[in-house]
């Protein structure tokens, strides 16, 4: 997983999915997952209202 | 639960609630699906909107107003105030501040009331198809997946939206085609009966602050900046920071955070088999963030144009053109009027938006709408607006 989602933080309001152009992001319920299509490139945690994503270096 | 309907709604907001009553209304068997377990909840919205254009749609019930709107205040950086959108025989409320979490739910029982099936915690995953065809989906309720079949399926979905993108149809969002946003129920203020949009890079960089009144004391007070001025200060932390300074004795007692499509219109919303209608079709507002009642108005298109594909029995594409050329030539030209403006106000900087403040002084704009307040604006201001002068011939 190259994205974390902190979920302490998380409002659960969908707009990462929204941005994400490989669609590697799902809300479910009250938590995002994020699948193996994800390609690094920052626009979900960019655009996070509260900060809730961040890219995982490795 | 059945296993085939003639369409299948996916999501239960205001958008996907005025499809399926209007299918249902007009004999079809509807299906309401909506992920979370309680409709409306949690809320992403500042819950704004015109008493006109709501009308269209349904009777105001003071079970889902929270305040009455005489009208806007906005204010340029320097604190210049404008005011305007009163209504021309003076004393009439001309918007409203709804209680979206009641509203969203009253839309959903009409649909059930006119008939269609709805079903709460229940999860679209994925679309059935056959010929390239969309044929139903797959949805998952309580932990189990069901395929359950359609002769249409409506991505109602929200900003959210998976739906278009499993039918072909990219609705990614970049940067600076999403505002992003956060608000708190602020308690413990007088907000007045004026809807307050605040301007500024201090307040909401490549957007707006707002208060709007949720009753005497309280108000839905947030903001959204443009997703490509978003990253090292965020919405919720200039939401604190006005706050702490201009409404210091204002106690939270509610969060809300949100993105909104600024798109403008999308190229493509229909597949075959497949509609799109409000946030998941990104007929949000560019200039505004407004949706609720785009989204109800292209609903009830989409659902009349199912209607008529059902009596033709023809789901393709060739059909449901219908719907996508009659909201471009509605909904679509509104936004790309929109999306105009917004290009031009993302680039200003905070001493233009004074000076286009300062130069309506002395014109009274209160009874003015936002065409008529922005053609002012561009008679005092051609050289700053030269670039909107398509929107005035
Ligand atoms: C901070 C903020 C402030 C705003 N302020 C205003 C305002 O003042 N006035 C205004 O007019 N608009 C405002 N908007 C925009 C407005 O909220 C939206 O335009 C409007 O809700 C769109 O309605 P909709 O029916 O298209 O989608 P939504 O209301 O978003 O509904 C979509 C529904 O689909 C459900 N869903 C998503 N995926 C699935 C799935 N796979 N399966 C089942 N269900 C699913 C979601 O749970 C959701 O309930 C604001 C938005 C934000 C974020
Ligand atoms: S954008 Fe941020 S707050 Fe919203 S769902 Fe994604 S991670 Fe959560
Ligand atoms: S980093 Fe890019 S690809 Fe990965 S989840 Fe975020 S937006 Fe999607």
């Amino acid at each position: 997983m190259i994205v974390n989602v902190n979920r302490f933080k998380c409002g659960y309001c969908g707009a990462c999915v929204g941005v994400c152009p490989a669609g590697a992001l799902e809300l479910i319920e009250t938590w995002i997952e994020v699948d193996t299509t994800c390609t690094g490139c920052g626009v979900c945690a960019k655009i996070c209202p509260v900060g809730a994503l961040e890219l995982n270096e490795k | 639960m059945k296993n085939k309907y003639d369409v299948i709604i996916v999501g239960a907001g205001p958008g996907g609630s005025i499809t399926a009553k209007t299918a249902a209304s007009g004999g079809l068997d509807v299906l309401l699906i909506e992920k979370r377990q309680e409709i409306g909840d949690p809320v992403r919205c500042a819950e704004g909107v015109g008493k006109d254009a709501l009308k269209k749609h349904i009777e105001p019930d003071n079970k889902w107003i929270a305040s009455e709107i005489k009208g806007s205040k906005i204010f340029s950086p320097d604190g210049t105030e404008i005011k305007m959108s009163e209504d021309a025989s003076s004393g009439m409320k001309v918007g409203y501040v709804l209680e979206r979490k009641v509203f969203d739910r009253v839309l959903a029982q009409e649909a059930a009331m006119a008939g269609a099936e709805v079903m709460v915690k229940t999860r679209a995953t994925g679309l059935l198809r056959s010929n390239g065809k969309v044929t139903g989906i797959k949805a998952m309720y309580m932990g189990e997946t069901h395929n359950i079949n359609a002769d249409i399926v409506i991505g109602a979905d929200g900003i959210e939206s998976k739906v278009g993108r499993w039918g072909g149809i990219d609705t990614a969002l970049k940067p600076n085609d999403i505002e992003t946003g956060a608000q708190f129920l602020v308690s413990n203020i007088e907000p007045g009966d004026y809807n307050q949009f605040y301007l500024g890079d201090n307040y909401a960089p490549g957007g707006y602050l707002w208060v709007f009144p949720k009753g005497k004391h309280m108000a839905n007070v947030g903001l959204g900046i443009l997703g490509s001025k978003s990253g090292n200060v965020r919405a919720i932390s200039r939401l604190h920071r006005f706050l702490e300074t201009y409404m210091p004795k204002g106690k939270i007692v509610e969060m809300v955070v949100g993105g909104v499509p600024v798109s403008g219109p999308i190229k493509q919303t229909v597949a075959d088999g497949l509609i799109l209608v409000g946030d998941a079709a990104r007929q949000s507002d560019p200039l505004t963030g407004g949706g609720i009642t785009n989204a109800m108005d292209a609903g009830k298109m989409a659902a009349e144009v199912c209607i008529k594909a059902n009596e033709k029995g023809d789901y393709s594409v060739k059909t449901l053109k219908e719907y996508e050329d009659k909201w471009r030539s509605t909904i679509g030209k509104e936004l790309s009027k929109s999306l105009q403006v917004k290009n031009l106000l993302v680039k200003l900087n905070d001493e233009q938006l004074n000076q286009l403040a300062h130069s309506l002084d002395g014109i009274d704009t209160s009874k003015m709408e936002l065409p008529s307040l922005l053609f002012a604006l561009f008679k005092k201001n051609p050289k700053i607006l030269w670039e909107l002068k398509t929107l005035f011939v």
